[in-house]
């Protein structure tokens, strides 16, 4: 009995496909972190691994896009949700304690949201787009330096950090997605009903393990090859 | 005087009530989409009458003075709803349950009347549980249930401290699916101001809307009046803060007799005063005297000493204890009547063994209890050998899953924990037994006005159980009132939709437009709810727990008094035609004002004690309450005059055929 | 105690309202907080001034009418209580207490403290029942045994009051839990399971209609909630969603 055409027009259904993108791009977080790890631990590998990320057709014409998608749509319908929760209230209160029943995370998802998408931006120039300018205006897939002496993924990534405006700007966006995470981790468990006396003390505890640690390693990895190389 | 005709079916007692449906008038199904029903009022009565009415097609229309029809009073019933399943086995039956509340009313109440509310009680159970009303479940996965004051089987069905809650959402959510049908329209924040009769027949109502002040004019075929009972004319009671008698006052004024305005339940159980500020009083469900023990010191050394903060309830050892109850009573102990445990404790304070500042409170003791359910615990739990501290601590848990909200309840009030002391607690009123007079079709002396739930006064006698006020209301609105309505309507059917534009309306409405105006033009100096205490003083003083001839004599004349000064002084800021609740208020105690002189009027003509009515002229030597049946075995039903001090008395005369009339013993 | 009082006065729905200072004194702190706004609107009264308005009933915290935004949260500083059930020894002499109406488009004010909260009772007309007729001989209520696991929680989701603090109390103005708290009494019963995916579609249809804000599951509803009603109903609610969604 969906009276509303189109399903998202539902607001639980909107909670619901925000959860959804949510766990899409939290698991892709997990990959790429493990990725990136790579480059401290063996460079070798980290080379290997990221040129068949590059150029793996499945990878790039599928996942990729897929993965554009979900960042644009957990973007927009946030902001859509955002949109519509304040105009629910057009008349604020004069006197309001909000931090007595809720956390400054849960209720700043749009700002921590908005500041990771920033950042994406930066990301994007830094990485994404020499990537497709390397790879598609140049037409060199070979993922190999310019002189040949090796894979040139290692290099980049390293030089990246010699920057210390850069990391510096890259450690605040990772608080920025830890304190996201705080929240969206456990939130978007909520959202699609996974809930159990049993279960939820657990799944906050993995909330607060994985908002902390995913965004430490991605900190500690620029930190270390800023140090490394600089 | 004259004598009234109740309507009661011939035929045995046990077959009166099917005999009475197999013969009266029915509307068919096409005829009662032509007829319209108001239904004043939405608690457990109003709300389960019209849903009632609109699933039969009747065209209702429902009211409520409330934001929502889900606030109704009844919401606050606590213990449970009794009914005669026997799932327990304990021997219940129809007339056990009969029987019982015939006794627990004192012999007041009408036979037939009382044994069609038992025979309808097991289908309540049923059609509430069939509704999805959440009722505490044993283990097994079937209903529970626990026992009330008076009886001596376990028949209460209930969901924690909030039955009533409960059972109010069943019927609200019956309405609400009514409401969304198109069968019911709802008129949330709207109060009845007068009956409207239209040749001699109740034809439609004057409302207020609350929000704008505009008075409405709504017609029908026929009015129920579901409003409740007028505990507020004490100003301090268990009632809610809106709970008034307008309504019925006002079908009263045009023609109902009011009867047994006297009538009047304090409840035993409620959290004693704590100052003059106080605004209303809360009640500690009486299921709490399954397992609370009541008691006072023996000595008054001791009340004293924890008077003034010396002694600890706790410390005080067991032979220094009365259980007055246990005492008195040893056959029903915690558990006899309201009535009867109300008297006792106000005896036992006028003695001066009251055990807070103003000497009026009562210990309700649970460490027995705690104790032995904590043995239960460690015993099936397999604890060995456990310590007092383990056990309390396993028997406190078993108490929080019985009464906890009940508990946390009595800590935000008092700042007590009661797990840890006693609570103390002093009688306060609670319920009306009397009120619109009715025969056996719930029709009151007005043709197709109706009086359903506690607004009339059919059931209770003198004295009304625990658990049974419940049981009425859903009994009226659900099973009794949807056929007994039929009989009135029939002859309807080609009446066609009643005007709203007649002279009977016209009249009506001005008529409340002039009270309303003069009420705010009348600029006096002292607030409404000043009136209203001094009233709620007299009526407890004068007409509370005793009464006398002097006493009652000297409230008469003192209400009165405070009905003329509140006309002559009272102040009602705003305007008539804005939200203006102090507006509200002054109408509802301008008719306490009257209604509380008619009650001392009727306590003084019922020279006997009965029930929740204890006259002090009228008590064995034991100081119980002793009845006279040779001279006042009747109900009285007052007709209005035009001033109730000269309200004329009718009688009904109980014949009570099949219980024999003996003084109540619970020893 | 000596207070001072910052008390939104708003004549009617079409006027604007403000914030008003009135001082109290003689406070006692075993007074419920609607017995102190009674000292102040009898004070108000004798000055010849308009009393402040606001919906209160039972005064026992279960008619669910009080509905004061006190000092910055609903229903006040206390936890598990209604605004009657708060008493004045929650707070200290000297003390400004600001209150405020409930905040919320689906819920206008009508005046001063009291707020239209009829929205309620429109979700609960869209499915918040079960389809059954009065009928008097429906069957025997022990003939469906329910698990007392299942008897219980669906209680405690039927203990709301439906004060409207949650919506209050959400940044987003939802009612999420109100909503998901009939729903669940409706659900973990075998008689309410029946029309369980009609229900739980119309009654979200319902609550998007009159204009509520999105769960964003900050949790402040069930905190502020003076029942204590969890959040594993909006959880289960929004699994009964899915699956209805899913299978319709």
């Amino acid at each position: 009995m969906a009276t509303k055409s189109g399903f998202l027009k539902i607001s639980v259904a909107k909670k619901v496909a925000m959860a959804l993108s949510g766990f899409f791009l939290m698991f892709f977080l997990l990959q790429h972190c493990t990725i990136n790890m790579l480059s401290v631990i063996s460079p070798d590998t980290f080379n290997e691994t990221s040129h068949f990320m590059g150029t793996n057709a499945l990878v790039q014409y599928l996942l990729q896009p897929v993965l554009i998608f979900g960042v644009v749509f957990h973007l927009l319908m946030g902001m859509v949700l955002e949109q519509k929760n304040r105009s629910s209230r057009t008349i604020n209160y004069a006197y309001s304690k909000p931090a007595a029943s809720s956390s400054w995370m849960s209720r700043n998802m749009i700002i921590t949201g908005i500041m990771v998408m920033l950042f994406l931006g930066l990301h994007f120039y830094d990485f994404w787009l020499p990537e497709v300018k390397t790879k598609f205006i140049d037409g060199n897939m070979t993922g190999m330096l310019a002189d040949g002496s090796g894979f040139r993924y290692y290099e980049e990534l390293t030089h990246k950090f010699v920057d210390p405006i850069r990391v510096v700007i890259y450690v605040v966006a990772f608080v920025f997605l830890s304190l996201h995470l705080m929240h969206g981790f456990q939130s978007s468990f909520q959202s699609v009903g996974i809930r159990k006396n049993t279960w939820t003390p657990l799944i906050q505890k993995l909330s607060m393990i994985y908002a902390v640690v995913i965004p430490a390693a991605f900190v500690f990895i620029a930190i270390y090859h800023h140090l490394a190389h600089h | 005087m004259s004598t009234l005709d109740s309507k009661i079916p011939e035929g045995p007692i046990a077959d009166k009530w099917t005999n009475h449906k197999n013969h009266i008038d029915v509307v068919n199904p096409a005829n009662k989409r032509l007829i319209d029903v108001i239904v004043v009022g939405s608690g457990l009565a109003g709300a389960s009458a019209s849903a009632s009415l609109a699933e039969m097609g009747y065209n209702v229309k429902t009211f409520c003075f409330q934001d929502s029809p889900r606030r109704a009073h009844s919401i606050a019933a606590q213990g449970g709803i009794n009914a005669a399943k026997n799932y327990q086995n304990d021997g219940d039956s129809t007339f056990r349950l009969f029987y019982d509340t015939v006794k627990g009313g004192d012999y007041r109440s009408r036979e037939a009347n009382v044994y069609r509310l038992a025979e309808v009680s097991a289908s309540i159970i049923d059609q509430c549980v069939a509704q999805g009303v959440p009722f505490a479940r044993e283990y097994g996965g079937l209903l529970d249930n626990r026992s009330f004051g008076g009886v001596l089987v376990s028949r209460t069905f209930y969901a924690k401290g909030q039955t009533g809650q409960q059972l109010l959402l069943g019927a609200y959510s019956a309405m609400s699916r009514q409401i969304n049908k198109g069968k019911v329209t709802m008129y949330n924040r709207h109060e009845m101001q007068d009956l409207v009769l239209v040749d001699g027949k109740a034809r439609g109502i004057i409302a207020r809307n609350l929000v704008t002040g505009e008075l409405e004019r709504h017609s029908a075929h026929a009015v129920v009046l579901a409003t409740g009972g007028y505990g507020n004319v004490f100003y301090l009671s268990t009632n809610a803060m809106g709970s008034n008698v307008t309504a019925a006052w006002r079908a009263h004024r045009r023609g109902a007799y009011f009867a047994n305005p006297c009538y009047t339940q304090i409840h035993p159980t409620c959290i004693p005063r704590s100052g003059d500020y106080q605004s209303k009083l809360t009640l500690m469900s009486e299921s709490l005297r399954n397992d609370g023990r009541i008691w006072v010191p023996k000595h008054h050394k001791d009340v004293e000493a924890i008077r003034s903060g010396k002694l600890k309830p706790t410390d005080l050892k067991e032979d220094d204890r009365d259980y007055y109850l246990e005492r008195r009573y040893p056959a029903f102990g915690n558990l006899v009547p309201r009535d009867v445990a109300s008297r006792a404790a106000k005896e036992r304070c006028d003695a001066g063994f009251g055990v807070n500042k103003t000497g009026e409170a009562v210990y309700l003791d649970f460490s027995a209890a705690i104790m032995r359910y904590g043995s239960e615990k460690a015993h099936t739990s397999h604890i060995q050998n456990p310590s007092n501290d383990q056990i309390r601590e396993l028997g406190e848990k078993v108490i929080e899953g019985k009464y906890g909200n009940l508990f946390q309840m009595y800590e935000k009030i008092t700042d007590d924990n009661p797990y840890k002391t006693p609570m103390m607690i002093y009688p306060a009123v609670h319920y009306t037994m009397g009120g619109l007079w009715v025969d056996y079709n719930l029709m009151t002396t007005i043709p197709g006005c109706y009086a359903a739930g506690e607004a009339n006064f059919s059931d209770h006698g003198a004295n009304r159980l625990g658990a049974s006020a419940l049981m009425q209301g859903l009994a009226d609105g659900y099973f009794v009132l949807p056929y007994t309505i039929g009989d009135f309507l029939a002859s309807d059917i080609r009446t066609g939709k009643i005007s709203t534009d007649s002279k009977e309306f016209e009249e009506a409405e001005k008529d409340v437009k002039s009270r309303l105006e003069s009420l705010i033009n009348n600029k006096g100096s002292k607030s409404v709810d000043h009136f209203h205490k001094r009233l709620g003083k007299v009526m407890w003083d004068k007409a509370g727990m005793a009464r006398d001839t002097k006493g009652l004599q000297e409230a008469m004349a003192e209400i009165k008094e405070i009905r003329e000064e509140f006309y002559k002084d009272v102040f009602v800021p705003g305007s008539v035609d804005e939200f203006n609740p102090e507006l509200e208020k002054a109408t509802r105690v301008a008719d306490f004002l009257e209604l509380g002189e008619l009650f001392a009027k009727d306590a003084l003509d019922r020279n006997e004690s009965c029930g929740g009515h204890f006259r002090e002229e009228s008590q064995t030597e034991e100081g119980e309450a002793k009845r006279d049946d040779v001279n006042f075995a009747f109900v009285s039903a007052w007709e209005w005059t035009g001033n109730p001090s000269e309200s004329v008395l009718h009688k009904e005369d109980l014949k009570f055929e099949n219980i024999e009339l003996k003084q109540r013993s619970y020893k | 105690m000596n207070l001072t009082l910052k008390i939104w006065r708003q004549k009617n729905p079409s006027t604007k309202g403000e914030m008003k200072t009135y001082p109290v004194s003689d406070i006692s702190e075993d007074m419920s907080f609607l017995e102190m706004m009674d000292v102040l609107n009898e004070e108000l009264i004798t000055k010849g001034e308009e009393p402040v308005a606001f919906d209160h009933d039972c005064r026992e915290g279960i008619c669910g009418s009080c509905s004061m935004y006190i000092n910055g949260e609903p229903h006040g500083p206390d936890r598990g209580v209604a605004t009657c059930q708060l008493h004045m020894r929650k707070f200290k002499d000297g003390d400004t207490i600001h209150i405020e109406p409930w905040r919320a488009n689906a819920f206008p004010v009508l005046k001063d403290l009291v707020v239209d909260r009829s929205s309620f009772d429109r979700i609960i007309q869209a499915g918040g029942y079960v389809s059954v007729n009065t009928s008097g001989n429906s069957q025997d209520a022990n003939s469906i045994p329910i698990p007392k696991e299942n008897a219980d929680l669906a209680f405690d989701a039927a203990t709301c009051i439906g004060c409207g603090a949650c919506v209050a109390a959400c940044k987003n103005a939802s009612a999420m839990l109100f909503v998901s708290a009939k729903v669940s009494q409706l659900s973990l019963l075998p008689q309410g399971r029946v029309e369980a995916k009609d229900r739980v579609l119309s009654m979200i249809d319902q609550m998007d209609d009159e204009g509520f804000g999105n769960c964003t599951n900050t949790g402040a509803c069930a905190i502020e909630c003076p029942k204590e009603i969890s959040l594993d109903n909006i959880a289960r609610m929004n699994r009964e969603f899915l699956s209805a969604s899913i299978s319709k």
